[in-house]
């Protein structure tokens, strides 16, 4: 169970998060949206504790995120970062197998790079690509490397900072099967960003919306197109006329 | 506020100064306590030993030669005002290795490496990868600081050896083929005159640039601003610092060594 209270972020004189509160059930998968430049990827490392927030508090089970043992904090999370943020020393398949060769656990070299290549295969890449470099990858195979390098070690808590973006309409449905079978067959606890609104009906159990650093609604993902708010209903039919302003 | 105008404008940059001064001493804290506790990292070790160390060769190899062979050039032209011409092997071999050897293989190693350090680091700061190294568990001082400073502590003393010969064999090459000198003799001259400390304390002068080269380079570059300009500065800054920090300590070192 992940809980945010309260939480404020301001980089210089530009708040970004002002009194975010959100809940996450464990085992349930919650999908963020909001317009570009709200802070969801500043809220999503806030909880990783990559970005320490200016007040308020971040809670895993009851404990707070900046205290205690960060090893094993970190140890139950994978993250897909939105730049995909390859090590681009490292062959497609070391990447992958990153957390399983320099982990608490480390496997040895060939059964680490099986599984990378299992881990590959289910983000629908081929195992010819695992000793490529990065920087020879497109870049929706590039995000794709990063997902599987965020599920390699089947953490329990996955963050995922827009999976589809600049994948074509199959891999996304591949895609985001996946992240929903991760959910349900593995029991993890998701947190997904995206501006994809297939994507939001095919990941998500709960939607948060955030707008002007607050959460603006959220709910079961069935009532989104019920609400009558009318920024989540600008934001799911994509129209540019309404109360959130097109230039921000 | 007219009066104090002045004082603030001398004021404010001194701050800064020390403010990075503090950080980077919390930083080097950092890093060498670091060093040996586990995990251990031993292909990025090797790694920068290659990045470093051989790779450095070449160019410190070829400073070494020139600037041997000049000295020992200069050191005919003002000798012959005395009468000392036969100083030439002696004083050629103690300014390579005990002053030009380290700290022109220290600037030569900071122009190369410092820059290259700070812009692969810095450019893994900007594209989120160290923020990823955290996730996955990874300390990034001790996974991309440790190894490079430890590998470029143990390897500039080599660097700074294979300089002092080469060197060396540059004022040779130019007492025997320009100025007379007996090869023998001079390679004898030389041999005799040297004592152990001459070298060492410049092969300890080594180790500690290249403590500054490698640590300069990673701070920077995991400091680094955002965006290729943010890199960019971080490289220029880290070159800067590391020779500034080189020829700062390396007055310190002589003085400690040599100054009584
Ligand atoms: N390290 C930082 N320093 C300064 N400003 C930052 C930093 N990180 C984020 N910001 C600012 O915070 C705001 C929110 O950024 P964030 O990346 O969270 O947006 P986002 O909601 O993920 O947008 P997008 O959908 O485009 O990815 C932006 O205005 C950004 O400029
Ligand atoms: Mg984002």
């Amino acid at each position: 169970m992940i809980e945010l209270t309260n939480v404020h972020k301001a980089f210089g004189p530009k708040h970004v998060l002002s009194g975010v509160d959100l809940n996450i059930a464990k085992g349930t998968s919650m999908v963020i949206i909001g317009g570009s430049g709200t802070g969801k990827s500043v809220l999503l490392k806030s909880v990783l504790g990559l970005i320490r927030p200016d007040s308020g508090t971040i809670t895993l089970d009851g404990k707070d995120v900046a205290k205690g043992d960060r090893d094993a904090f970190l140890a139950r999370f994978g993250m897909l970062f939105q730049g995909g943020a390859l090590f681009d020393s490292l062959r497609v398949w070391e990447n992958v197998a990153f957390r399983l060769r320099h982990g608490k656990q480390t496997l040895p070299k060939h059964e680490a790079r099986e599984i990378a290549i299992e881990k590959l295969r289910r983000v629908g890449l081929k195992p010819d690509v695992a000793d490529q470099f990065p920087a020879e990858l497109s870049g929706g195979m590039q995000k794709r490397v990063g997902l599987a390098r965020a599920i390699a070690a089947e953490p329990e808590i996955i963050f995922f900072d827009e999976p589809t973006t600049g994948l074509d309409p199959i891999m996304s449905g591949v895609i985001n099967d996946l992240i929903r079978e991760i959910v349900t067959e593995m029991g993890a606890t998701a947190m997904t960003i995206t501006h994809d609104m297939t994507s939001v009906r095919a990941i998500a159990d709960n939607v948060a919306m955030l707008h002007g650093g607050k959460v603006r609604w959220s709910g079961p993902v069935a009532d989104l197109d019920a609400t009558d708010d009318p920024y989540v209903q600008q934001f799911i039919h994509g129209r540019a006329e309404g109360p959130i302003e097109s230039v921000r | 506020m007219i009066l104090t105008a002045p004082l603030a404008a001398i004021g404010r940059p001194v701050m800064a100064m020390l403010a990075g001064i503090g950080r980077i001493s919390i930083f080097a804290a950092q890093v060498v306590s670091h060093i040996l506790r586990p995990p251990f990292y031993p292909r990025e070790f090797f790694a920068a030993v290659m990045q470093i160390g051989w790779f450095s060769l070449p160019v410190v190899a070829m400073t070494a030669l020139f600037t041997g062979g000049a000295l020992a050039l200069q050191i005919y032209a003002g000798g012959a005002r005395y009468g000392a011409e036969a100083a030439v092997p002696s004083i050629t071999a103690l300014g390579m290795v005990r002053e030009l050897g380290p700290v022109l293989g220290g600037l030569m190693v900071a122009a190369r490496v410092t820059s290259s350090i700070a812009a692969e680091i810095g450019t893994m700061k900007v594209t989120e990868q160290i923020d990823a190294l955290t996730t996955l568990s990874t300390n990034p001082i001790k996974y991309l600081a440790v190894p490079r400073v430890v590998a470029a502590v143990l390897v500039m003393p080599v660097l700074v050896a294979v300089g002092d010969v080469i060197g060396i064999a540059g004022g040779w090459l130019v007492g025997v083929n320009q100025l007379g000198f007996n090869s023998a003799t001079y390679i004898k001259n030389t041999a005799d005159f040297l004592q152990f400390w001459d070298v060492g304390s410049g092969l300890v002068k080594g180790a500690a640039f290249g403590f500054i080269i490698a640590l300069m380079g990673v701070y920077h570059g995991m400091y680094s601003g955002r965006g290729a300009q943010g890199v960019g500065t971080a490289t220029k800054s880290a070159v800067v610092a590391a020779s500034v920090l080189i020829l700062a300590s390396n007055f310190l070192l002589t003085r400690v060594f040599f100054g009584s």
